[in-house]
């Protein structure tokens, strides 16, 4: 059976009274590939950083990457811009 | 009850639903002319000129903005109200759908009157049948004074909490709008008590509550909004009875679900709507002083379709005539196969005939009724017919 949101639980007339919910939805679900960081090979350039448009590159303490994949549309910039090849876009199988 | 209804007048029907309007004062009235809705809007504007209506009159430059005019200042907080016909309802139909999505309670008066082409500018249902599947609600007049009382009891129904849904009230073209008729209106302060205060529901302009409205909606949000509005037509069912019968305490008129006439004991009954009622209750003495047993009736409210009334009142009939002043060309009239379903799923078929008539004001007269009746007592009708066509 597909599974729609019910009914009962939504405002009427597709509005919205929260602002800023947008940050819930989750566009990362459109992805088909998602970049996968060898962390042995980066060098925290953060160059990936700077060009994701979704802000899905994130960076700890110690200057060290990752991926946040909730918005991440797979776009593979991050993959493009990296100077040491180490993102790989993988088929996204979750 | 004296003192609740006023003086009689005599009033065509624009001039009935633009006296309604005056005595609610919506908000804001968007206002494109189109013939036979014309006088409403000039008649109004008068109001609007002497000061009688603290109404925002906002002339538009077509159809299509006076809808979207209306769905907004609706979503900001406003009663409003317009009206339209024919091409004008054409001209609206890409907002109807998403005003009726936004759940916004806009009034709309509309003088029925056929869709081009060839071109035509007399009566039928062309323009509101067309609009029947947008999720609006849609009442019906048979004569002046019930096209002046359902624009008062309209809003009722439409912004009731629980409906939420934009309204189309209807009015015979030329028959009821340019024609002058005997009308009792009610008293000013009774129909805006009657009426009430407009309470939006998530208005734009309640600041300390920011909201966003007419969203994108994803797959799996669209289908569930829509079942929304199908449990507000439900809804609309049981609200347009209570207000009936509010309106009646203030009124002394009796309005219901489905209006009948001479049906109880009737073999063969006919549905029909609008200012066609009229003529075939005339019909219907007629035949009845021939000895004929027939009987008409007219769902008051055709959006939510009254399928529960519509199956009682057909149950034992030998025959069901629905009379349809719109044509599905290539199928049947557009009330024929809802009157069917409605019996079909609730018990036993009784014969069952399709009549289309009156097609761009073609005159149909009491005679013409009669033969109907007629030509079904006989055994000479098709279950399609198309009234005074030579075939």
């Amino acid at each position: 059976m597909v599974n729609l949101a019910d009914y009962k639980e939504m405002i009427i007339g597709s509005r919205v009274i929260e602002p800023g919910n947008s940050e819930k939805f989750r566009t990362g679900d459109w992805r088909s590939q998602v970049p996968v960081i060898d962390k042995s090979i980066c060098i925290s350039c953060l160059s990936c950083w700077i060009d994701c448009p979704d802000n899905c590159i994130v960076v700890d303490e110690d200057g060290l990457v990752d991926v946040k994949t909730t918005h991440c549309k797979g776009c593979g910039i991050c993959s493009q811009v990296c100077p040491k090849d180490a993102i790989t876009m993988k088929e996204d199988i979750a | 009850m004296s003192s609740k209804v006023g003086t009689d007048i005599a009033i065509n029907g624009d001039g009935a639903v633009a006296l309604a309007w005056k005595q609610i004062n919506p908000d804001v009235v968007a206002a494109y002319p189109i013939t036979p809705q014309t006088i409403i809007v000039e008649d109004f504007s008068k109001y609007v000129a002497n000061g009688e209506v603290d109404t925002e009159f906002i002339d538009v430059e077509s159809e299509h903005s006076a809808l979207t005019l209306c769905s907004t200042s609706s979503s900001a907080g406003a009663r409003t109200f317009t009206a339209t016909a024919s091409q004008g309802l054409a001209y609206m139909w890409e907002m109807l759908p998403i005003t009726a999505a936004m759940r916004v309670p806009v009034m709309m008066a509309v003088a029925n009157r056929t869709v081009s082409g060839p071109i035509n500018i007399n009566n039928d249902h062309g323009d509101v049948m067309s609009a029947r599947d947008t999720g609006w609600l849609s009442i019906f007049a048979e004569n002046v004074q019930e096209a002046y009382d359902m624009s008062i009891i309209g809003p009722r129904i439409a912004e009731h909490h629980e409906v939420q849904l934009p309204i189309l009230v209807n009015l015979d073209g030329f028959i009821l709008t340019h024609a002058i008729e005997r009308m009792t209106p009610l008293d000013t302060q009774h129909v805006r008590d009657f009426v009430g205060e407009f309470k939006p529901l998530y208005p734009l302009l309640d600041t300390d509550h920011p909201v966003t409205h007419n969203l994108m909606d994803g797959p799996l949000f669209y289908f569930p909004h829509k079942y929304q509005m199908v449990v507000a037509m439900n809804k609309a069912l049981d609200v347009a009875r209570e207000v009936f019968a509010e309106f009646a305490k203030i009124s002394g008129r009796e309005y219901h679900m489905v209006e009948e006439y001479r049906c109880d004991d009737a073999d063969y009954i006919a549905i029909v709507l609008g200012s066609s009622f009229g003529t075939m209750k005339q019909a219907v003495d007629n035949l009845r002083d021939e000895g004929m047993k027939v009987g008409v009736a007219m769902p008051r409210v055709y959006r939510p379709w009254p399928a529960d009334e519509i199956a009682a009142l057909c149950k034992g009939k030998k025959a069901v005539i629905v009379m349809d002043r719109h044509l599905s060309i290539g199928a049947y009239g557009p009330m024929f196969p809802e009157v069917c379903a409605s019996i079909a799923v609730n018990g036993k078929m009784p014969e069952m005939y399709n009549f289309i008539y009156g097609l761009g004001g073609a005159d149909t007269m009491v005679s013409d009724f009669m033969s109907v009746y007629k030509t079904v007592e006989a055994g000479k009708a098709n279950t399609i017919n198309y009234l005074g066509v030579k075939e």
